[in-house]
């Protein structure tokens, strides 16, 4: 495109684009903290704004080729325009609780528009004749990778969502459909590279889009967190694949950038779970089937009663506390019971008790995902508290209250020889007494018993999250007068 | 291979790098609004978009044009609004309050 010295204003766009790869690097750093986070997040939007400007001063520019056609510049900005509202409208109204699927529903769009980029470039470079294996390799990569994004993101937003069921959907040779369709794809893009046609690409497109559904089709929805982690990744290489074809740096870099993190941050919460990225992709287990749960601790509930307690018994034992910790689980985020309890933990402060939340790594539907939904409720941030950091305040607590979290309490994970073994657990059964509000007493998400419950300590509250909580709050205000 | 493409590589290999590390450091706490930034930061293919349509001179390629640019635009702007939504709610509140509400009214001038 150009030589060894650049023309001035390409000089000028490289350092923008310089510049804006800085700021998502600060960005993502100042989110190592809470403090700085919202921050970093406005600096890393104001670098791409730049990147967006300098890009369109680029173009209208016509650097290195003709000026943009009025019809094309007309598709963009409409396209832009209804984009950006879109996504505005849909970012503001969104219910906190429904964020994952919000987030994996932008990661399809993001994906689906490399996919496109790669497809539109490779059309217009084949039809001049002009295509090398330096474009249509990275182009065959965006393209399938892109695809597979989009297809598989919206499956599983429309999981979180519950449009599509969360459990896991097979069918009848639905394995071998999908390494059909890989092979189709890959396949197809082996020989799109070798022999470049428009309409082979296509091919490749549909077996791509087909491989995203197949695949996340056969997943429970509690890993869904993990596949849109995962799928966010792939996000990001296609977009730097998509930089590699119009030869765009600041594509290459932001993208290669979202691609690293994407996978750090998947197999965080794959550990966190005590999984296996590879072990859910390929799928069987979480599903609520027996086969991993067999060995181990399944017995141990047979035979132990379980204590149940009422709403004014849990009331009583709230009001009379020095020290309440609250472990909020899946359960609360599905019942969307975090304003009680936000409400309950506030009335316990007021009232003098030390209020403390026990945020397990995993808890709610995404790492992190059970922080915000209690920040919406208005608990003061310095009351949640990481695992490490509550473990230890366990022994001092009179009364933990556990509210919808099942296998992350669960003492059984200490010892060998079961489905969670191994995997961190908040220390729950240390303290002086435990309240359980669970709807039923059913399994986890491991499908294990939880030696909890049948703990003479614990008492069972069973009831919705909601309205379990709500009764205590009317409970405990009751005492309190 | 050219001399362009080599250097796009490299960058790409550094810039993985880079991710790594970065993220390896971030708490738990803040892995769904990290999640959801670098979400918004592949959002950057708006750019491809706008460099795609710079050269578009078909009818097919117009209304590829118009879905990349709705796509990715509402990739970044709905990305960096709703991660902007969840971090806002992490500010630390004032504990004792009648000690800190006048700091933290002096402090941060966002309006509440």
């Amino acid at each position: 495109m150009s030589g060894n010295t650049l023309p001035l204003l390409d000089t000028v766009i490289r350092v923008v684009y310089l510049l804006a790869a800085v700021t998502f690097v600060l960005g993502l750093h100042f989110m190592r903290s809470p403090v700085t986070a919202r921050r970093g997040n406005l600096l890393s939007a104001s670098g791409m704004a730049c990147a967006v400007v300098a890009t369109v001063v680029l173009i209208v520019a016509g650097q290195g080729h003709g000026s943009i056609v009025p019809i094309a510049a007309v598709a963009l900005v409409v396209g832009t325009l209804i984009g950006s509202a879109s996504g505005m409208i849909g970012a503001r109204r969104v219910k906190m609780t429904a964020i994952p699927q919000l987030v994996s529903l932008f990661n399809a769009v993001g994906g689906g528009a490399a996919a496109v980029v790669g497809v539109v470039d490779f059309v217009r470079l084949n039809a001049d004749g002009a295509l090398t294996a330096g474009v249509s390799v990275p182009v065959v990569l965006d393209v399938i990778i892109g695809s597979v994004t989009f297809s598989g993101s919206l499956i599983a937003a429309g999981k979180l969502q519950g449009w599509v069921s969360g459990a896991p959907i097979k069918f009848g040779g639905s394995r071998l459909a999908s390494i059909v369709a890989a092979a189709v794809a890959v396949g197809g893009g082996v020989v799109v590279v070798s022999n470049p046609s428009a309409w082979l690409l296509w091919l490749v497109v549909v077996a791509a889009l087909a491989f995203g559904v197949l695949m996340v089709l056969p997943i429970g929805g509690a890993d869904m967190p993990v596949v849109v982690s995962l799928l966010n990744a792939f996000t990001g290489l296609a977009v730097a694949m998509a930089g590699f074809v119009v030869d765009n740096q600041i594509m290459i870099i932001a993208g290669a950038l979202v691609g690293a993190s994407g996978t750090i941050l998947t197999q965080q919460m794959a550990e966190a779970m005590n999984r296996s990225v590879m072990s859910i992709m390929v799928g069987g287990f979480g599903t609520g089937d027996t086969s991993a749960t067999d060995a181990g601790a399944s017995n141990v509930m047979a035979g132990v009663e379980v204590r149940k307690v009422s709403a004014d018994d849990v009331a009583i034992q709230l009001a009379y506390a020095q020290k309440v910790i609250i472990v909020p689980g899946y359960g609360l985020a599905a019942a969307q019971a975090q304003r009680e309890c936000g409400e309950l933990g506030k009335l316990l402060t007021d009232r003098g008790v030390t209020v403390y939340y026990a945020i397990h790594p995993v808890a709610g539907r995404m790492p992190g995902h059970m922080n915000v939904l209690l920040a919406e409720a208005d608990v003061p941030y310095d009351q949640l508290k990481e695992m490490d950091e509550v473990n230890p305040e366990f022994d001092t607590a009179d009364v933990a209250l556990v509210v919808g979290a099942n296998d992350v309490t669960n003492p059984a994970a200490r010892r060998t020889g079961n489905a969670i073994s191994g995997m961190p657990i908040l220390n729950v059964d240390h303290a002086r007494s435990i309240i359980v509000i669970k709807r039923s007493l059913g399994h986890g998400y491991a499908g294990l018993d939880n030696e909890l419950y049948g703990d003479p300590k614990t008492g069972m509250f069973l009831a919705d999250a909601k309205k379990g909580l709500a009764q205590i709050l009317a409970g405990v205000k009751s005492y309190v007068g | 291979m050219s001399a362009q493409l080599l250097s796009n590589l490299a960058l790409f290999v550094l810039a993985l790098l880079v991710g790594f590390e970065v993220i390896s450091k971030i708490p738990a706490t803040l892995h769904t609004p990290m999640m959801s930034g670098a979400n918004s930061i592949h959002g950057v293919v708006l750019v491809g978009a706008i460099l795609i349509a710079a050269v578009a001179d078909t009818p097919a390629a117009y209304v590829l044009t118009f879905v990349a640019a709705a796509f990715a635009a509402m990739n970044v702007v709905g990305g960096y609004v709703v991660t902007d939504r969840m971090l806002e709610m992490f500010r630390t509140k004032p504990k004792p309050a009648p000690v800190a509400a006048p700091a933290a009214a002096t402090h941060d001038g966002d309006v509440r």
